[in-house]
């Protein structure tokens, strides 16, 4: 192999993985610049792998298992706003209850639908391919490879953080999320109803998570498998820390996390003679070095994680 | 002239407290109204029910001779309602024009676009019509206090409040930005707004105020022309008893040296030097007050003092012994009693019993414990003792230090100190946040203390007790101590041009 071709094969590989990084992530920017942590990003996203492989196996369309992975990643999340948001109950707990519920409500499903346990059959028409219409790229010297590499997630979740940008620092919208998220009382003082932007921020978060998790199923392996999420909410999690809870900052985390990870997969391929277990714990190790080290001082929202109570007493 | 708020009858039950109790309450166009009271009398609540933040048990609301329903804010605020609360309501990494256009904010592109620009000239407006000053693109954690209430007062202008109600709108001033706040207050009604000032601050009420409405537990006891009154009587209206508003000092010869400080260096938390070359003694018998406007090397001072800040430099002695590197634990041994400055992060465990909290610092010690081990029915029995010794208004020792009212939480921690009976009593803002009949038990005590020939360091920015207490003033200014009066050649306004970091020029007549 060319050196070229390795560099643009990695980089390719390091995009694709950082894709339901970035979405999950950009989910939990909204939440957390509300006031709400979201750790149930996890478990909405084994939700959305789920639906998204149950709907496209029901109807035929790709599309409406996206739609549907979206649809199940809100209403995991409602679960989440009713705990935090209206019963005021521990965010970390509400979300760690919808990890343990996602992960074991999959299992059930998949031995209730498809009688067998572990993973379901591929489903066909994945959207595991460069989109059609875009072939054109492909045809781009040298970067041509990279595109063909790529699936119409990976276009979705890098216009989704150009539009969380823009909808969080240049809309009012996005001028009264972060306000809830840093003073919520301020915020009600001048007539911002708080429940409504939590509301609206964490059903926000469980859609991009749900659609995190249709990327890996009918975006990746065209297939649901039990444990195939494996840590990567709360690596998005991590990511979007990392990121300062910046949609820009969040997504360059995550491409610094795919790529780890990309490099650890070309180095079992070319056979570096070291111990799998130790390549494979590279990307976190390289995490935890960031974080510590390049990063500095990460400022979350004022009130990120506080329960809102309303001005009666 | 036309009243534009009028309460009547007004009463707001809490589970178990009756907050106000029938009370009637109105403005008038063009004037300042002060709502005078104590602590917990149930001003705010009048306030909040005004402003929509609580719903009233019973009473009816007119505004501008028309019933109204105040269900929240949002409808205060068409009603040209706005209120500056008492912690300020701003986002501190917002800039100061979000701040205020948040929630109102003006947009381009069919509401998907903020315009900015819009925002800052429509505050730069307001700002100069009522020449409040403010540069609208500062982040609001880079301002200071006072900025920081002219913002408020500039976010409920910019609704369109025709009423604007301020609550303790001087607990965190100081005295230049109190001036500069009552200027904007009456300005503010020569173009015709109405003001409501909630406090509890008699000098400042005779000041500012054209109307008083005094409440007491909830009732309202009068309501009267601030020409016809003076603080005097105010105060025994507000706590019903006749108070002391002045303390009073027998002349008194100063003792031997117990505190003594020399050169002494100290750091802030972000490695400045905050103590720069600091000296002075306190003698026993004697009140040292240190004045100065917040934030000029005071905390760092006292946390060296209490061994809870390394000393870089320099040397404290205290009853003849070097404690310049000692441990707190050592320096409270030999007999140094410390009210803090942050009574709720410092002074005392707010999820402790009173009972527990009144030991803290001799728990170890019998005969509260032995072996290590608690011994409660001592610690209940003392607890008990001091609350009667002290007049803690408490329902028992076993009540949570959080659940007291600011001057009851601070007499806990005068007892504790006390009981020890300390050589040297170091008392940072031993009156902030406290009410009038607080500040004359706290003010009793430190005098106590010089009549029994302790040493005495009042760490304070009011002038006034300042000027009522002490019997020589150090002034302290960027860290240095820029002068030390005594009692006798003070004045206010020579400590406040020391304060400023001006010099003290001879001949100079006070004006």
């Amino acid at each position: 192999m060319a050196e070229g071709a390795i560099i643009i094969a990695v980089l390719a590989s390091a995009i694709r993985l950082a894709t339901p990084l970035i979405l999950a992530a950009l989910g939990g920017v909204f939440s957390e610049r509300s006031g709400v942590v979201n750790i149930g990003l996890e478990g909405i996203m084994i939700i959305g792998a789920f639906s998204a492989v149950l709907f496209t196996h029901i109807t035929g369309n790709p599309w409406l298992g996206v739609v549907a992975a979206m649809i199940f990643g809100m209403l995991t999340a409602s679960i989440l706003a009713v705990l935090a948001i209206n019963l005021r109950g521990n965010q970390i707990i509400a979300g760690v209850a919808i990890n343990l519920l996602a992960l074991s409500l999959s299992a059930f499903l998949l031995e209730l639908i498809w009688k067998r346990s572990g993973a379901t059959p591929s489903v066909p028409h994945a959207l595991t391919t460069n989109p059609k219409g875009l072939e054109f790229l492909e045809k781009i010297p040298v970067l041509g490879d990279l595109f063909s590499k790529f699936t119409p997630f990976v276009y979705i979740a890098f216009i989704l953080v150009g539009v969380t940008y823009y909808v969080l620092f240049k809309t009012p919208l996005g001028l009264r999320i972060r306000a809830v998220g840093e003073h919520p009382r301020a915020a009600e003082t001048v007539g911002i109803s708080v429940y409504k932007i939590r509301w609206l921020c964490v059903l926000i978060s469980g859609l991009l998570a749900g659609l995190a998790g249709a990327s890996l199923s009918i975006g990746t392996i065209s297939l649901f498998r039990e444990g195939m999420i494996a840590g990567q909410g709360f690596i998005a999690l991590a990511a979007m820390i990392f990121g300062k809870w910046h949609p820009v900052g969040a997504m360059f985390a995550c491409l610094f996390f795919g790529l780890t990870s990309a490099i650890q997969i070309l180095a079992q391929t070319i056979g570096i003679d070291w111990a799998p277990e130790f390549l494979l714990m590279i990307p976190y190790v390289a995490t935890i070095v960031a974080l510590v080290g390049v990063v500095g001082k990460a400022v979350a929202p004022a009130s990120d994680g506080l329960p809102y109570e309303k001005g009666e007493k | 002239m036309s009243n534009v708020i009028e309460m009547k009858e007004i009463t707001k039950i809490f589970p178990g407290v009756v907050a106000n109790d029938k009370v009637n309450f109105s403005l008038e166009k063009g004037e300042i109204h002060v709502l005078l009271g104590e602590n917990g009398a149930g001003k705010t609540t009048l306030m909040n029910i005004l402003y929509g933040l609580y719903q009233p048990t019973s009473g009816e609301i007119f505004v501008n001779g028309e019933k109204s329903a105040i269900k929240s804010p949002t409808t205060a605020i068409k009603l040209g309602i706005g209120m500056v609360h008492q912690h300020f309501m701003l986002v501190q990494p917002f800039t100061i024009a979000e701040n205020i256009v948040l929630g109102n904010e003006p947009a381009k592109a069919g509401g998907l676009r903020i315009d900015m620009k819009t925002a800052v000239d429509n505050v730069q407006k307001i700002s100069d019509e009522f020449g409040l000053a403010v540069d609208p693109n500062i982040k609001i954690q880079d301002i200071s206090v006072g900025m920081q209430q002219r913002v408020e007062i500039l976010k409920a202008l910019y609704r369109g409040a025709e009423v604007l109600i301020l609550d303790e709108p001087t607990a965190v001033l100081t005295p230049q930005e109190i001036d500069e706040l009552g200027d904007i207050l009456k300005n503010l009604t020569k173009e015709g707004k109405s003001i409501i000032l909630i406090t509890h601050k008699l000098k400042e009420v005779m000041s500012m105020s054209d109307r008083i409405t005094v409440i007491r537990r909830g009732v309202v006891v009068e309501t009267l022309k601030t020409s016809d009154t003076d603080a005097d009587s105010l105060a025994e209206l507000m706590v019903g008893r006749k108070v002391k508003l002045t303390s009073d000092r027998t002349e008194k010869q100063a003792g031997s040296v117990i505190l003594s400080v020399k050169n002494l260096k100290v750091k802030d938390s972000r490695k400045l030097d905050a103590i720069k070359d600091v000296s002075f003694e306190v003698k026993a018998g004697e009140i040292l007050a240190i004045a100065g406007v917040d934030g000029n090397g005071q905390r760092e001072l006292v946390e060296a003092l209490n061994g809870l800040r390394k000393i870089e430099s320099g040397e404290v002695m205290i009853s003849g012994i070097d404690t310049t590197h000692f441990h707190t634990k050592d320096i409270n041994e030999i007999g140094v009693g410390h009210i803090p400055e942050d009574r709720q992060k410092r002074g005392l465990v707010m999820d402790y019993t009173l009972a527990e909290n009144m030991i803290l610092g001799y728990h170890k010690k019998e005969p509260f414990s032995k072996n290590g081990i608690m011994n409660y029915p001592e610690v209940h029995k003392h607890g008990k003792k001091l609350i009667a010794e002290f007049d803690i208004r408490t329902p028992s020792e076993n009540v949570l230090a959080k659940s007291l009212s600011g001057g009851n939480q601070q007499k806990v921690i005068i007892a504790r100190e006390f009981y020890i009976d300390p050589q040297l009593l170091i008392a940072a803002q031993p009156t902030r946040g406290l009410d009038v009949g607080s500040i004359e038990f706290v003010h009793k005590r430190l005098l106590e203390q010089r009549e029994n020939n302790k040493a005495v360091l009042l760490i304070s920015l009011e002038l006034d007790e300042v000027l009522g207490l002490a019997d020589r003033i150090a002034v302290i200014y960027q860290g240095k101590i820029v002068g030390v009066l005594d009692a006798k050649d003070a004045t206010e306004r020579k400590l406040g041009i020391m304060m400023a970091g001006g010099q003290l020029e001879e001949g100079v007549k006070p004006s």
